[in-house]
Parts: structure tokens; sequence; C-alpha cells
């Protein structure tokens, strides 16, 4: 999957992240995980995992993502990211209930 | 008749004889009438700097306020800056706690003018300088109990109190609220600072309203009080207290209510003429609630409730549900006209309320208690006091003394708050022993304490979903994933005292 712009998805509620993926334009690539959150001491390497392996299992192998968490669980960020980087790759073939 | 002192046979052996009555070393009558004595012979000091001169307050010593007016306070600031401007430092300030509005102490530790701090909670920005290193002394956190005992054992003495009141009369009749009036400001029950006002060397209360003498029934008598200054204000009326503290309309928190009072139900301490404490956070409270509608059910009454009262508790009490009420806090405005009002309402110190120390504390005639957690252990061990990121964010209070005291503890928790499982492997800070909690209530299933396998029994009989706590600790791991633990340095920021006042846990500085 190729980021071609500005995607996001999710709110700043409660038990909900904001994910914001776009084009990585620095030269040396890969996937940069800028992440704000309030459990960040406890879940922040957790956080990020999810977000890169997501990103990843998507085929997304360069992106600069910009994330606000307030406590989402792995399932919450997991679709929030995958939402974004479907926005951002302006991509509309999901597989509803596919789970991949 | 004429007598010789020293002819008095064994006069030695009788004690408190001033030797023989002489007219010229007693103090003149006075005459005036009682309105004009009022105005020109009381304890009203002209200023703040004035009361603190004459109450010989100097370097190094030890101050007491209390946090009746919560986040709405005015006097701990105020008596702070006004110290600060007279030169004295290095005070111990033992408040019965602290609170956000309480910020501008950071200054004052900085400056020198205090050495160090104790209290029962703290909050904002002053916990957050505490826990990021800010005090070359520890802080010391108390249960009301524990320094209601330390107070009376003299081991921490107080030379000056500051006590804020919304009304005083000229000679220091003190009340937590106003009994000429509706008006004006209220906090209900003073109960921290009746034992302050009993024990400090000297006792200033300040107040923005002067009543007329008698101010009776009287929290603190002025037998008590020393000095009296009045103060354009004594704080925020909306920071003091609310109207009415509201009913939770949160599922979840109603969900724990409902599977508390059904513990309560079938745990064999609900029978006629019972005794409890609710505490006031959202599950506790609405615990009151379902409770109400089982005694209306079964005709059983409450002999009384006891601990921080609310407007809950009063509205049982004016149904005949409730038939006294022990209030050593008073948590809404509900309840502070209620304590002024109803004769059965009735004011407790924290002594009375709490201490191990004294001859009999209320809180060991409980029957049983809802206490609420931040986190809960699997040896039941219960964290008030500091928050998921280690900074602390909390209070003692009463936790502790309660839960020791009653015959069944009941503490309540979401199993999760955000991201966050309450209940886990070890909580942050020990505030409260696992061994005093017999019953963790949670959305998700309630754990029963295995030092009380009967009373296990008995709710598994009632069909409720016991599981043990590792259990649920598991189902708040599967769901949020286990976190990964907070950094400290090795620094002591925060003692943590049981109510026996030995260290049952400690703070350490937070690593950023």
């Amino acid at each position: 999957m190729q980021i071609k712009t500005v995607g996001v998805a999710g709110t700043m509620e409660s038990s909900d992240i904001v994910v914001r993926v776009e084009p990585n334009t620095e030269k040396t690539g890969g996937i940069v995980i800028h992440l704000e959150s309030n459990v960040i001491r406890q879940y922040g390497n957790q956080i990020r995992k999810v977000i890169n392996d997501t990103l990843t299992s998507l085929g997304v192998d360069s992106a600069v993502v910009t994330a606000v968490d307030k406590g989402a669980l792995d399932c919450t960020v997991a679709a929030r990211t995958k939402a974004a980087a479907f926005r951002a790759a302006e991509c509309a073939d999901y597989e509803w209930g596919g789970g991949k | 008749m004429s007598f010789d002192i020293d002819k008095i046979p064994n006069i030695q052996g009788i004690n408190a004889i001033h030797g023989k009555y002489d007219e010229k070393k007693v103090p003149k009558k006075d005459t005036r009438v009682m309105r004009e004595r009022q105005f020109q012979h009381n304890k009203i000091m002209p200023s703040l700097e004035r009361a603190i001169e004459y109450s010989g307050l100097k370097s190094g010593m030890t101050i007491s306020f209390h946090h009746h007016f919560r986040n709405g306070d005015n006097v701990v600031n105020t008596v702070m800056d006004t110290i600060a401007k007279m030169g004295i430092k290095d005070l111990v300030i033992a408040a019965s706690s602290l609170n956000e509005v309480h910020a501008p102490m950071i200054q004052h530790i900085k400056n020198g003018v205090v050495r160090r701090i104790e209290t029962s909670g703290m909050r904002g920005d002053l916990a957050k300088a505490v826990s990021h290193g800010l005090m070359d002394i520890p802080v010391v956190f108390r249960s009301h109990g524990g320094r209601a005992a330390a107070i009376e054992s003299g081991e921490l003495h107080i030379d000056v109190a500051f006590l804020g009141a919304p009304s005083c009369d000229p000679f220091g009749n003190a009340n937590g609220y106003n009994r000429e009036s509706d008006e004006g400001k209220a906090c209900g029950s003073l109960g921290y600072a009746k034992l302050d006002a009993l024990y400090a060397d000297t006792t200033i209360i300040v107040t923005d309203t002067i009543v007329s003498y008698p101010n009776t029934p009287f929290s603190i008598p002025e037998s008590h009080v020393e000095y009296i200054v009045q103060v354009d204000s004594i704080g925020d009326p909306a920071g003091i207290m609310s109207g009415a503290t509201r009913y939770t309309k949160n599922p979840k928190e109603l969900l724990i209510a409902k599977a508390a009072a059904d513990v309560i139900e079938h745990s064999g301490y609900f029978n006629d003429d019972f005794s409890m404490q609710m505490g006031s956070g959202g599950a506790s409270l609405a615990t009151a609630r379902y409770l109400r509608e089982k005694m209306i059910q079964k005709n059983y009454k409450a002999r009384f409730a006891l601990g921080g009262i609310t407007g809950q508790i009063v509205e049982m009490y004016e149904e005949g549900l409730v038939k006294k009420i022990l209030d050593v806090q008073s948590f809404d405005l509900i309840a502070a006209n209620s304590l002024k009002n109803n004769r059965f309402h009735h004011q407790i110190d924290a002594s009375y309320y709490a201490s191990y120390m004294n001859a009999g504390a209320a809180v060991n005639q409980l029957d049983f208690c809802i206490l609420s957690a931040l986190e809960v252990d699997t040896n039941f061990n219960i964290n008030v006091m500091t928050g998921s990121d280690g900074v602390i964010r909390g209070a003692v209070g009463g936790h502790p003394d309660a839960a020791a005291g009653a015959s069944l503890t009941i503490v309540v928790t979401p199993l999760l708050r955000g991201r966050i499982p309450c209940v886990c492997d070890r909580v942050n800070t020990i505030v409260t022993p696992g061994y005093t909690i017999d019953v963790v209530v949670t959305d998700q299933g309630i754990a029963v304490n295995p030092n009380r396998p009967e009373l296990r029994e008995k709710l598994l009989a009632a069909k409720l979903p016991v599981m043990t706590i590792e259990q649920l600790r598991d189902k708040a791991y599967a769901i949020a994933g286990k976190p990964e633990p907070i950094k400290y340095k090795d620094r002591v920021v925060g003692l943590l005292m049981y109510r026996d006042n030995s260290i049952i846990d400690v703070i350490r500085e937070v690593d950023d």
C-alpha cells in the first residue's frame, strides 16, 4: 500500500486514539511514529508496536504517523491505524469483516 | 471564720491550693452589658499579622490547618503568605489535608518558609512538584485516625492552629455554618479542626463572618480559642462544597453499585439496626440508593451512618431509614444544613471518628463500609494515593481506618479505568493493607479475600459472580495488556503511614 496523502481516523474521546498517516518525505524512509498518550509510561511501546505491525501488515513501509492516544485498547489502535492508512492511500478496497 | 493557712492539718497533702484568698490579686469585675463587652473586650485581632505575633509563632515551629474548605480554601494561602512576609521560616505544616488550590506552597518550600509537610493528601501542582523531588524531607501522609493519634500522643505537637470557620462569635465559638442566617458560606462539620483546637498551644480562628455571642451549639468552643481574625473571604463557596452530591449516571458505576448492594444483602451483615459508612465516590454513593430499596423491602433501619456525609445519607435520615448520623466531614450543602438543623445529625472529631489510640472510635462499630480504590492488587492491598503515572494525586483519608474498623469492608472499583487495569499484581503505593479488605466488587466480577472463606460461601450460595482476585486481574490484563512498570528514582519523597503510624509504604521520585 502506497501512502499518497494525509489520512486521519479516530477521535479525542476517552478510550479512543487519533491516528494521522502521511507520506514520509525523508530520504531515509521507513515508518516514523510520533506518539502522545496518557498511558505512555505503561503502554507506549505496545501502542507503537501495534501501529507499526498494522501498517506493515498492509504493506506500508514508509509513512509518518502522528497519534494522540486517550487510552485506546489494541483493537482500537489497530482499527484507527488501518482506517487512516486506507484514507492516506486513497484506497477504498476494504475487506469488510475480513479482519485483515 | 479567721484561719491561719499554716495551721491547717496536713495541707501539704492537698493539691491545687494557691494560698489564701486576696482580693487585690483577683481581676476586677467587668460590669459592662454583654452587648458592649462583645465589641470592646473580645478575642478579635486587628490583623492576621498581629494574631501571629501574639501567638508567639517562631521559626521551626509546627502549624496546622484543616481541609473542610476543600478546593475553595483561602485560609492556608493567606496565612502562609503572611507568615512568609513576617520572615518566619523552617515551619512544619501539619494539615489535615491539602488540595490543588494550595499550589503556592511550592514557593514557600523553595524559599525555606516550609521545612516539611504532614497531610492526608495532596493534589495538583504541589503534588506533582513533590513527586518530582521538591522537598528535602519526605512528606508524611497519615490517615485521619493516624493523625489524630499522633496529635493525642503529643508526637505531633501543634504550636499554632489556623482554623478557618464560616462563623465565629467574638469569643471564639466557631461553626461550619452560620446559625444566624442561611446565607453565606458553609462547610458543615469541622471534625478535623476540633481536635487541632483542643490540642494546639494556640488556636487562631480565621473567619469572614462574626456573629453574636454565643454561637452555640458550637463545633469549636471558645475555651479552645485564643485569637480570632476576620478576613475578607475564607474561600470560594463553590469550591468549598457543591449544592448536592449527584448520583452517578455512569452505567458501569451503577453496575458496580448494584453488585455491592447485593454483596451487603447476602453477607450476613444486613440486619435491622445495622451500621454503615459510604464513601463519596460515584459507585459507593449509588450503593446507598440500591441499599435503600432493600431496606424498605425488608423494613430494616440503619442504627447509624458514619463518616463523610452526603445528601443521600441525609435523605435516608429524614425518611427515617437512618436513625443517627455521625459526621466528621460534610460533603455537600444538604449535609451541612442537616448538621445545622437535625438533632441526631451529630458532629464528631477526627479522634472519635478513627483514632486507634483513644478509648473508643466510631469506625470500630461499623458493620460494613464501602470504599473506593485507584488500584487493588492480588494481595487485596489498596492504593488511593498515586496515579497510574506514579505521581501523587490522592489522599489517605479515613480509608485504612474504616477498612480496619468495619466487620465487612467492601472496595468498589471498575476493572479498568480507560486502559489502566485497576486490579493488578502490585499496587503502586500501599495505603490500606489487604488483610483489612474483605470483598472487591468490580463491574466484571467479585473477589473475596481468602481469609474470609465463610463470606465467599455465602456470596456463592446467593449466586453472585464470585471469582478469585487473580481471575479478575487476568481479565483486566487480557483486555488492556499487562502494563509496563513505572520508572522511579531511588529517592523517597513520601511516607505512607498506616493508622498505627508505622510506615506501610514509600513514594519515590518519578523518573520522566
